[in-house]
């Protein structure tokens, strides 16, 4: 390995180095005398080290100092603290968008970014490069001779029709804790009124509720659960180890498809180099053969596949659920749903 | 030499100039109206999406148990979304108390609950921002609830700066085709009027018919002037050739009776004092009889000159017909007129004009020579021009002084004696260069005399 890499653990970072809670710190040290590339990402490193790696090796001068943080932190990181970072990476779309359209966010333009479709890149500030649909993962036991369903019409008629074997087994995501969860959610409850309906008849099954994907897939195919809504495709994807346990269905009535953004932000100290790793984010996930990337790049073919998968549209919509009061009456709605029984 | 004065310029090129200027000037006020009009539908537009923006927020505006309660529609944003992802911003208050959005955003004030429209500065980015109220009741008591939408301006700077180029592309294509008609218009208004030169200097000298040319209605008066004047001149040409045979007859024939009577009363006076006074009275009539002819001939000779009409003229024959015609004259004096060389030539003339050079040179030479003398004519033909020379045995001119003869009034030294006006050359050589022709004197080189030649360009 060329690089030296340090995983700091958490408790070293705290304290006076930074007043936003980091989950990981990585350093891709080069001996070049390029520039170091701080790069705040809610990605695991283990998704991204590939990538990574593909670029030192393009950009042998260039060192990368990897955060990775809740996209929470990476908001308040960046908006609050001011702090100094080149690249935003992050799940969460809606505050990627709110980055740029608060103006935290600066331009890029590039060869790379005229080719992303239309829909993938916003003010020429927030650009798309992975395409993540949310799925439901089941249990190859527990749906072992079943006709799988293939819409929540179907899942919800499933559940219906055999509470006792899915009470209490079902899981999805807590959405007051998780941003993905809360994306996830109000786009389903935008685009169509079965999710309130779903989350009635889950809600009614004790669902339980998770922070991450990462831990649905692992309690699916342990059969702790038997099943998970709104798993995030691209990380079952990414568990072959698993695939021997889990069924990973797209929705056929619609699959919401999440985009990985990137953000230069305005207090960037190396935006070349940022520039660069941006381009790189969005061209390698073009080359998706001998891909070193666990997932499904933007490209204008990327949703060709099936009608029903529907990207989350970058723009000022997202802004909506990012309210206050908006948030606040989702909650209330969604805990009604979902949660039911009182805390 | 130009006798039109400076300065009056050409239509054609004044016409397009100005209708250049003229279309120049449209398309500039045909772009300001464009781009203002692009810009007030642009700003319209935009402020009409803001507004509804507002309403719909407003729309999802309720009072729930004494609380106020704002389902902000996911459209309301969405629908501001553009091509060139405007940035959008929002404020809702509630009496002047900010609930949610971007606290520090200005709003738009104004009186009443229509929507109002500002243009603010907000983050370093010019905003067009509604703000629109709505009263609620809480409680009983009226609750204000003020929704602000603000959205940066770069869709329709985008589409202002579309619009305008279209504007410019508009406006100049505007000019081409004007400035293309513009330069046909002037072309045509042009062209009738050259048509008009055109019909009239084609014509040829003698042609005085009205010119009926197809002009435009403007151009009217000035043909019709034109054909006033053609009439007057056709009319003082008519009259002048009428007064010139009229002059003739009128002047020779009281002479002609005159030297009869004197020729009469010549036979029967014996005095011989007497008939000396006879004899100086029929010269002097004779004189008089001749100029009088000359000077009505010359005329005759600059009114055709001036209008000089082209005929095929056979000069052989010409030269014949005038030599049998003063055979009988030279006779009198016991002279002799020869034909010697005669080629055959035919030029283009007037052939009374060239008869009447080449009798005036015969008579002349007939005038000057002594009796019982031979004079010869020969017709020939050299490089392209005919040559008619005429030979007599008199005195001939005196050196230097043949080039001074063709001036009118001119009489050589060698003339005193003889009968003579001194236009008979005059006419001659007035004659032989209207038709590009030349008359040359000189003094025989073998005996005593003159040769006068007339050369003309052959047909």
């Amino acid at each position: 390995m060329r690089y030296a890499f340090f995983s700091l653990a958490l408790s070293l970072l705290a304290g006076p180095l930074a007043a936003f809670e980091l989950e990981e710190r990585v350093l891709f040290d080069s001996p070049g005398e390029g520039p170091t590339l701080r790069i705040l990402s809610t990605t695991d490193i283990g998704l991204m080290r590939p990538v990574i790696e593909a670029f030192l090796e393009e950009n042998p001068e260039i060192s990368i100092d990897y955060h990775a943080a809740s996209s929470t932190e990476v908001m308040l990181a960046l908006t609050e603290e001011a702090a100094e970072f080149d690249v935003a990476i992050s799940s969460a779309m809606d505050l990627q968008v709110r980055l740029a359209n608060d103006g935290y966010a600066q331009d890029h333009r590039s060869d790379a970014t005229r080719g992303l479709p239309e829909w993938a890149r916003w003010h020429d500030q927030v650009f798309g490069f992975t395409l993540e649909p949310a799925t439901i993962v089941l249990s190859r036991d527990d749906f072992e001779g079943m006709d799988l369903p293939q819409t929540r019409q179907d899942l919800i008629a499933l559940l219906r029709d055999n509470p006792e074997q899915f009470e209490g087994r079902i899981g999805t995501y807590d959405v007051r804790t998780s941003g993905l969860g809360y994306l996830f959610a109000t786009q389903d409850a935008r685009t169509s009124e079965t999710y309130w309906r779903l989350s009635e008849v889950m809600g009614g099954m004790q669902a339980r509720l998770y922070c991450c994907s990462d831990d649905m897939i692992g309690d699916v195919a342990s059969g702790e659960i038997a099943m998970a809504y709104n798993v995030l495709g691209s990380y079952a994807d990414a568990r072959t180890d698993l695939h021997e346990d889990i069924h990973i269905i797209r929705p056929e009535d619609f699959t919401t498809v999440m985009m990985r953004t990137a953000v230069i932000p305005e207090t960037a100290q190396a935006p070349d180099a940022a520039g660069l790793f941006v381009d790189h984010l969005i061209e390698s996930s073009w080359a998706q053969e001998n891909s070193s990337f666990s997932f499904l790049g933007v490209t204008p073919q990327g949703l060709a596949q099936s009608a029903s998968l529907r990207p989350i549209q970058l723009g000022p919509g997202l802004l909506v659920y990012l309210d206050r009061l908006k948030r606040r009456q989702f909650l209330e709605e969604w805990s009604a749903a979902l949660v039911q029984q009182p805390e | 030499m130009s006798i039109f004065r400076a300065g009056t310029g050409s239509i054609r090129r004044r016409l397009t100039l100005q209708l250049l200027a003229s279309a120049a000037l449209l398309a500039v006020v045909l772009f300001v109206i464009v781009f203002n009009f692009a810009r007030q539908i642009g700003a319209e537009s935009q402020d009409r999406v803001l507004a509804a923006s507002a309403a719909s927020i407003l729309e999802a505006t309720a009072v729930q148990s004494g609380e106020i309660v704002i389902d902000i529609p996911y459209f309301a944003f969405s629908m501001l979304d553009n091509a060139n992802d405007d940035r959008v911003f929002y404020q809702i208050a509630q009496d002047g108390e900010v609930l949610t959005g971007y606290d520090d955003l200005q709003t738009a004030r104004g009186p009443g609950s229509a929507p109002n429209f500002a243009t603010v500065a907000f983050r370093g980015e010019v905003l067009r921002v509604v703000t629109q109220t709505r009263r609620l009741s809480s409680d009983g008591r009226p609750v204000n609830v003020t929704v602000t939408v603000g959205q940066t301006r770069d869709a329709q700077a985008e589409v202002l700066n579309r619009i305008s180029r279209m504007a410019v592309a508009l406006g100049i294509g505007f000019f081409v085709v004007s400035a293309l008609l513009a330069i046909l218009a002037g072309r045509v208004t042009a062209e009738s009027l050259s048509r008009l030169a055109a019909s009239v200097s084609r014509r040829g000298p003698e042609d005085l018919r009205p010119v009926v040319a197809d002009v435009p209605a403007e151009m009217r008066p000035l043909v019709r002037s034109l054909n006033a004047m053609i009439a007057r001149l056709s009319g003082a040409f008519n009259r002048t050739e009428d007064f010139i045979a009229e002059a003739a007859h009128r002047v020779r024939t009281p002479l002609a009776t005159v030297r009869a009577h004197a020729e009469n009363t010549l036979r029967r006076v014996d005095r011989e004092e007497n008939r000396d006074s006879l004899r100086e009275m029929i010269r002097a009539i004779d004189e008089s009889s001749r100029a009088a002819g000359q000077l009505l001939d010359h005329a005759m000779v600059s009114l055709r000159v001036d209008q000089l009409e082209l005929h095929p003229v056979d000069l052989h024959s010409l030269t014949r017909e005038l030599a049998d015609k003063l055979a009988p004259v030279a006779e009198m004096r016991d002279m002799d007129i020869r034909l010697n060389r005669m080629a055959g030539a035919e030029v283009m003339g007037d052939a009374i004009l060239i008869q009447n050079a080449l009798r005036n040179v015969l008579e002349n030479a007939i005038k000057y020579s002594p009796a019982d003398t031979a004079i010869d004519i020969d017709l020939q033909v050299r490089d392209h021009r005919a040559y008619v020379s005429i030979r007599d045995q008199g005195p001939g001119f005196r050196p230097g002084e043949a080039s001074t003869l063709t001036g009118r009034f001119t009489r050589g030294e060698n003339a005193a004696g003889t009968i003579g006006s001194g236009l008979g050359l005059t006419i001659a050589d007035e004659v032989a260069r209207a038709h590009n022709g030349q008359i040359e004197m000189t003094n025989n080189t073998e005996g005593p005399g003159a040769c006068v030649t007339l050369s003309f360009p052959l047909r």
